[in-house]
């Protein structure tokens, strides 16, 4: 019996494949796949958050559950915005972002320029860096108020140390006008790598060929460094200052475990003056509002931002 | 670098900056140095001024992290005979015995249980809809994942009050299962994100020639897809468990006792005893297996901090 080599095929083939139904169709697995988890996002995000807005118009208390609900309507947002401890608590917020973005750019950006250089062990150094980034804020926070303790703590000595001050004569959290800047100290130290590497990855993206021939036209190294790098680099700087930006609005768990928002109410981020309206003062449907302006602040301020990075980036 | 390359830095450049990186290095890591220093020092040393870098090491700071004490009489003391065991040694010094355990080995293991809990199921989730947004046409795509990670803008407190009003209807409260599924939700907007530009890399053709070999889709994402995603999906995974590793805010607020992880407790150890060298302790402990997964990750470091935005 002679066979084409396409009916031997055939009859190798086993038949199970041939019958098969084919299974589930593509649309309905990609429904599968996707479907968990826009459920849990939509049970654990967006249900909270309309009941967050729902609550933003009532006078609820969360530890008054028998207490009758009014409903107040917008009164909560309008008693927010016109209350002068918001503002007080968006200006530290503000100064502490300004400060960190600033501190953080400019010590990462310095930094990943002299990895860069590539010197011998670099990759070692760059992982020692990095090591404070990926730690527990909380417990962070927590173990500088030991190297910022008077007298004894480390901060303080090595300060002393080299300015010659008394080291029990200051108190960085402890202080109205240093606790401010504690908490950008420690937040620049943490995360000065998270820029850096961002920026390490920006320089590394710039092709030799770019420098070779600004050298060719005789361009000074100052001038390469303000035409080539730094336009080059702007677009990955300008992400690190987005995440750094929006992470740093957010921030609660570091400051509150260093200062507590102290002393006084010095460097009570927005994030701790709405943890102590909903879970001190109970006042849920104030706070509420509160979490929803801060919501919408956050969010409109990144969506600004992306388009202007992605003006940057088109350039 | 080409060796004709005229941007190579000279040898003088580099040692210069080699010299001021490490100088930032050794700055960077002196206060994790010094916390790890002070776990081994005596209550006394600690506070001691100036701040002692020699100091004789000792057990005390972690005998006292993990045990809770009591105070006893001279007569008592004497009733017992001699300390039986060497930690019992360092308690008696301080006319002190042993009353039990502390709680940090409990907060240890539930920040254990909830985070590789919760690092399993926004993985498992994470990579069903990682490998859907990236292979198949889903209607509004990018609006979904704009979605999804867009719900990591919000700030933690905003959203911990109708989710503390919902555990407490639900009886979640104080639970480990309420935890894994926060952190999991916390967590799988990272987990798609990276895991969708793991998968987009790895090539169609693999599957394509699966499916033409009679592989159902399934069969082909889970024998083709699953084993090249695995360096993805194993780096997506240690990055969700140092996110839910570290995690304070909807821990101090949603968690008390049972389910309590050890970020909120540990800032608790302190007490009114000011013993910093048990603080030190359980930080170091709490803090180690991070260091150790960050070197691990390095390479991946960037991608995961940056949802993927910056590959290299």
């Amino acid at each position: 019996m002679t066979q084409t080599p396409i009916e031997r095929a055939a009859a190798a083939t086993p038949p199970a494949i041939v019958t098969r139904v084919k299974g589930i169709s593509d649309r309905t697995l990609a429904w599968i796949f996707v479907a968990p988890t826009i459920f849990l996002l939509l049970a654990i995000n967006i249900f909270p958050l309309i009941w967050t807005i729902r609550l933003s118009l009532t006078n609820y208390r969360a530890n008054r559950t028998n207490a009758e609900v009014e409903w107040v309507g917008l009164r909560n947002y309008e008693r927010i915005l016109t209350d002068g401890d918001i503002w007080h608590s968006m200006q530290a917020t503000a100064h502490f972002l300004i400060w960190t973005i600033v501190l953080q750019v400019l010590i990462g950006f310095t930094l990943a320029y002299l990895i860069n250089k590539k010197f011998k062990g670099n990759d070692l150094w760059t992982t020692i860096i990095v090591l404070p980034m990926m730690l527990s804020p909380a417990v962070v926070g927590n173990f500088w108020t030991f190297l910022y303790q008077p007298q004894i703590g480390l901060f303080n000595y090595v300060v002393s140390f080299f300015s010659g001050v008394d080291p029990s004569s200051f108190s960085m959290i402890g202080s109205v006008n240093l606790a401010p800047w504690a908490i950008v100290i420690v937040d620049t130290w943490m995360w000065t790598p998270f820029v850096m590497l961002i920026c390490l990855a920006g320089l590394r993206s710039i092709p030799d060929y770019i420098y070779e021939a600004a050298a060719i036209d005789r361009a000074s190294p100052w001038r390469q460094f303000w035409t080539i790098t730094v336009p080059m680099v702007l677009p990955f700087l300008m992400l690190a200052v987005l995440f750094r930006g929006i992470e740093n609005f957010k921030m609660f768990d570091m400051v509150t475990l260093l200062t507590g928002g102290g002393p006084g109410s010095t460097t009570e981020l927005t994030s701790i003056t709405l943890k102590r309206e909903a879970f001190e003062k109970w006042r849920t449907g104030y706070s509420s509002a509160y979490a929803i302006i801060l919501f919408v602040t956050v969010f409109g301020l990144a969506s600004i931002y992306v388009k202007a990075l992605n003006k940057v980036k088109e350039r | 670098m080409s060796d004709f390359s005229v941007i190579a830095a000279t040898p003088r450049q580099k040692w210069i900056a080699g010299s001021l990186v490490v100088l930032y290095a050794v700055i960077t890591i002196l206060p994790l140095v010094w916390i790890v220093a002070t776990g081994f020092k005596s209550p006394a040393d600690a506070i001691a001024y100036p701040p002692k870098v020699v100091f004789e090491p000792t057990l005390e700071g972690y005998v006292n992290l993990f045990t809770t004490r009591s105070r006893a009489t001279p007569e008592t003391l004497e009733t017992l005979g001699p300390p039986d065991s060497w930690y019992d040694r360092i308690v008696r010094q301080y006319g002190m015995v042993i009353s039990g355990p502390s709680r940090y080995g409990e907060r240890f293991l539930n920040s254990v249980i909830i985070g590789f809990g919760s690092t399993f199921l926004s993985v498992f989730l994470g990579t069903l809809a990682a490998y859907a947004f990236s292979r198949f046409k889903v209607p509004l795509k990018d609006d979904l994942l704009f979605f999804i990670l867009s719900t990591r803008m919000m700030p933690p407190i905003a959203v911990a009050i109708p989710i503390f009003l919902m555990f407490r209807t639900l009886g979640l409260s104080d639970t480990h299962l309420g935890m894994i599924l926060l952190y999991t939700a916390v967590n799988i907007s990272l987990s798609v994100w990276l895991l969708k530009g793991f998968i987009d890399e790895i090539p169609r053709e693999y599957e394509e020639a699966a499916l033409i070999d009679g592989y159902t889709r399934f069969q082909a994402f889970r024998k083709v897809v699953l084993p090249q995603a695995a360096t993805g999906i194993a780096s997506t995974a240690i990055f969700c468990l140092i996110f839910a590793w570290n995690e304070y805010a909807f821990a101090v607020l949603l968690t008390s006792g049972t389910a309590q992880t050890a970020p909120p407790f540990i800032p608790t150890i302190i007490g009114v005893g000011k013993d910093w060298p048990a603080v030190a302790a359980g930080t170091t402990l709490f803090l180690i297996p991070v260091m150790v997964f960050t070197i691990m990750l390095r390479k991946h470091l960037l991608r995961g901090i940056t949802f993927g935005a910056v590959r290299k």
